[in-house]
């Protein structure tokens, strides 16, 4: 039987190797192993792997996506001489582990400043290329899309991957900045003028409808009106003229005693009269003549 | 067999020997006992029991299986089920002979580190396992095992939070981010835009290896992709019309954009909380708004003027119509009724023409004398000059009319004008007469 004592040795030197020779790769990373300084092995995929204890020493470098983000909006100059300010990031990736480590060291600061100045030369060529609309809409896809090309191709080279470059902010410098708003508030005033004015056309326009409207309906109604009296008018004359006719002699004679009675009836007409009118014939001789 | 690998298969020997044959012992009913001379390990396998997970087969079933895909063969020794009672053996049937009190002492602590390996994920959370780094499962809510460090890990991602990022301002609308918010608009307007956008994990794992940062990424995604939707629009549609559909396009344009760094994410919605012109022009913004109003007010008071006078004049027309429809039926009236008097009268008239005339006459020339104020003057006698105040006469007159027409029956009164005749008229005739008619 074996002594315990020397079991449990043997476990604790068993598990120092162990210690020493296992290493593990996570799922985020990708792996160098170095012998004396030198890459013997590179991991990419993640899992359990075993190395020389002592001689052999392994570097993590993370795989996933990192992001450089421009830590101040830098200043190009566009097609038409406008200064805009562009802020952007880019989305990369260690693509190639000991291209990596060769070129930088592993280290991703200098990684990104590598890529920052890519993306700098390049955005400096491509804008100058484009007016401020061209960069801000139209042809911000196609500026991104090339960027990223570029990009990538240089970086390639260096072990890098780039995913994308995106534009995010393209600015105008804060003394231009000011004129856009003189020139956005000139542009909501004439707008606001115009509304104002059509306004009062257009109200204007309903009441000198109305008015019209008013002058018409009236005027018709005056003229259907005079119709209707007219109507009125001829065939009462009919009628009179029917009656009359019968004695012309006669109605001018009555019709001057009712238009007597009509005329005088009132105290404050006074008659300076003569007796000697028909009327008074008997009051000057009981003969009446 | 390997002298090292049975080395390292013994503390999983010592597992199986002490705890988990137990275990599944103690749930199949088999006496403990029987099983095992110790009860105090029985106990203790009890309380396990008890907090433990749910089914001990299915653990022991997991635990063989892992065991396996660790060491990539078979268990030996009937390792799927031991259902027979006989405690599963690893390696090439060996026993490894371990004094009872280490053995106690070296099964507690394989039995405290198995028990780190117990997690519990809580609703609206998935557990990611990995294997040596590697990534091995996802696993949903509940209670889980896996095999202890350094063999395995969890790690927690909630996938059901919705999470937001705020873009353009913090916590609060009010406390605005200007450089986030100010953008250009296709017409090289500025607008001022804040937004909120929230979303889910679609991928756990995705969202845990794919990105350094996803959250971040998020929100990037999100200054990017509103640039881009609203540089590609006129400042007036972002404003106030379109607000809807950017807010749509850019929740495609940051999907497209997640989804190519696979970083799991899912946009579930973009909340446009402001979009409004920048400060500094927002006085004429809403000096054109008012003016938009004033338009309408204006239209208004012009409709209110017009409903006003048309009717009126509708009034005044019908008014019209209807007075000389009576004026009309009036005269036609009048000129019937004065015909019939007329041929009335001209039919007495024929029958006796002298009398009817002196008739006619007399009392035409009566009623009109009645009514009147007379003066008769016979200048045949005299020829003298003959002073007649007209004026106040007539203004007598008047007053009497009008005194009359007061009091309808009032007496004659002592207002008789004052004629003064120069010479001794005689027949100066001066005369009132008031006949009040009935």
């Amino acid at each position: 039987m074996k002594n315990p004592a020397v079991l449990v040795v043997a476990l604790v030197a068993v598990l120092l190797v162990a210690a020493l020779s296992i290493f593990t790769v996570d799922q985020r990373q990708a792996a160098l192993v170095f012998q004396l300084g030198e890459v013997v092995g590179v991991k990419r995929e993640p899992g359990l792997y075993f190395k020389l204890p002592v001689v052999q020493n392994v570097r993590y470098f993370d795989t996933r996506i990192l992001t450089l983000e421009s830590a101040e909006a830098e200043r190009f100059i566009t097609s038409e001489k406008k200064n805009v300010l562009v802020d952007y990031w880019i989305k990369w990736r260690i693509d190639d582990v000991r291209l990596f480590y060769v070129s930088f060291a592993g280290d991703e600061i200098r990684a990104e400043n590598r890529l920052q100045q890519t993306i700098n030369d390049g955005m400096r060529a491509e804008f100058g290329k484009r007016t401020v609309h061209d960069v801000v809409s139209g042809a911000r896809d196609a500026v991104m899309d090339l960027l990223r090309e570029r990009a990538d191709q240089d970086a390639r080279r260096f072990g890098v991957q780039v995913m994308d470059v995106r534009i995010k902010r393209v600015d105008l410098p804060s003394e231009v900045s000011e004129s856009v708003y003189r020139r956005m508030e000139a542009e909501r005033k004439r707008v606001a003028n115009e509304l104002r004015s059509t306004g009062t056309a257009e109200a204007e326009k309903i009441r000198a409808d109305a008015d019209k409207q008013r002058e018409v309906i009236i005027a018709e109604a005056y003229r259907e009106a005079q119709k209707i009296k007219g109507e009125g008018d001829g065939r009462a004359a009919g009628i009179y003229s029917a009656a009359y006719s019968k004695n012309p002699e006669f109605y001018a004679f009555y019709r001057s005693m009712e238009a007597y009675k009509a005329s005088f009836g009132s105290k404050s007409d006074i008659m300076v009269l003569q007796p000697n009118s028909e009327f008074f014939r008997y009051m000057r001789s009981r003969g009446g003549k | 067999m390997h002298p090292i690998k049975d080395l390292l298969r013994a503390p999983l020997w010592l597992v199986q020997r002490y705890v988990l044959w137990p275990l599944a012992a103690l749930r199949r009913g088999v006496p403990i006992a029987m099983a095992w001379n110790d009860p105090q390990w029985g106990n203790q396998g009890g309380g396990k029991n008890n907090a433990g997970p749910p089914d001990l087969d299915e653990l022991w079933r997991n635990f063989n299986r892992r065991l396996n895909g660790m060491f990539g063969r078979k268990g030996g020794g009937g390792g799927n089920g031991g259902g027979d009672g006989e405690p599963p053996r690893i390696g090439g049937g060996r026993e490894f002979n371990i004094p009872g009190g280490a053995g106690l002492l070296v099964g507690l602590a394989v039995l405290v580190w198995l028990a780190s390996g117990f997690y519990i994920i809580n609703a609206g959370e998935r557990g990611v396992v990995l294997r040596f780094g590697k990534f091995l499962e996802t696993t949903e809510p509940g209670p889980r095992w896996h095999l202890p460090y350094p063999f395995e890990s969890v790690e927690k991602v909630n996938i059901e939070q919705v999470r937001t990022v705020e873009v353009g301002y913090r916590n609060n609308v009010k406390t605005k981010v200007l450089s986030e918010s100010l953008m250009l608009t296709d017409d090289e307007n500025i607008i001022d835009l804040q937004f909120s956008v929230q979303y889910l994990l679609k991928s756990p794992q995705d969202f845990l290896f794919n990105n350094r940062s996803p959250d971040d990424a998020v929100k990037g995604a999100a200054e990017s992709a509103i640039r881009e939707v609203v540089g590609k629009n006129k400042m007036d549609y972002v404003l106030y019309e379109g607000r809807a559909d950017i807010a749509d396009r850019v929740t495609k344009l940051m999907q497209a954009i997640l989804d190519r760094y696979k970083t799991g994410v899912s946009i579930s919605k973009v909340n446009m909380q402001n979009a409004q012109p920048p400060e500094q022009v927002q006085a004429a913004f809403d000096d054109a708004v008012k003016a938009g109003q004033d338009r309408e007010r204006l239209k208004n008071e012009g409709e209110a003027y017009a409903n006003d006078v048309v009717p009126r004049a509708r009034g005044v027309a019908s008014r019209l119509s209807e007075e000389a429809e009576g004026y009309r039926q009036r005269v036609i009236a009048n000129a019937q009724g004065e015909a019939f008097r007329f041929s009335q009268v001209l039919a007495e008239y024929t029958k006796s023409p002298q009398v009817t005339r002196e008739r006619l006459y007399q009392d035409a020339m009566q009623q009109v004398m009645a009514n009147t104020t007379k003066v008769l003057v016979d200048d045949k006698q005299g020829g003298n000059l003959l002073y007649l105040p007209l004026d106040k006469l007539m203004q007598a007159a008047g007053a009497v009319d009008a005194s009359a027409r007061a009091e309808p029956a009032a007496p004659a009164a002592a207002l008789a004008p004052q004629i003064d005749h120069a010479n001794r008229s005689r027949d100066a005739f001066r005369g009132r007469e008031r006949e009040v008619r009935p």
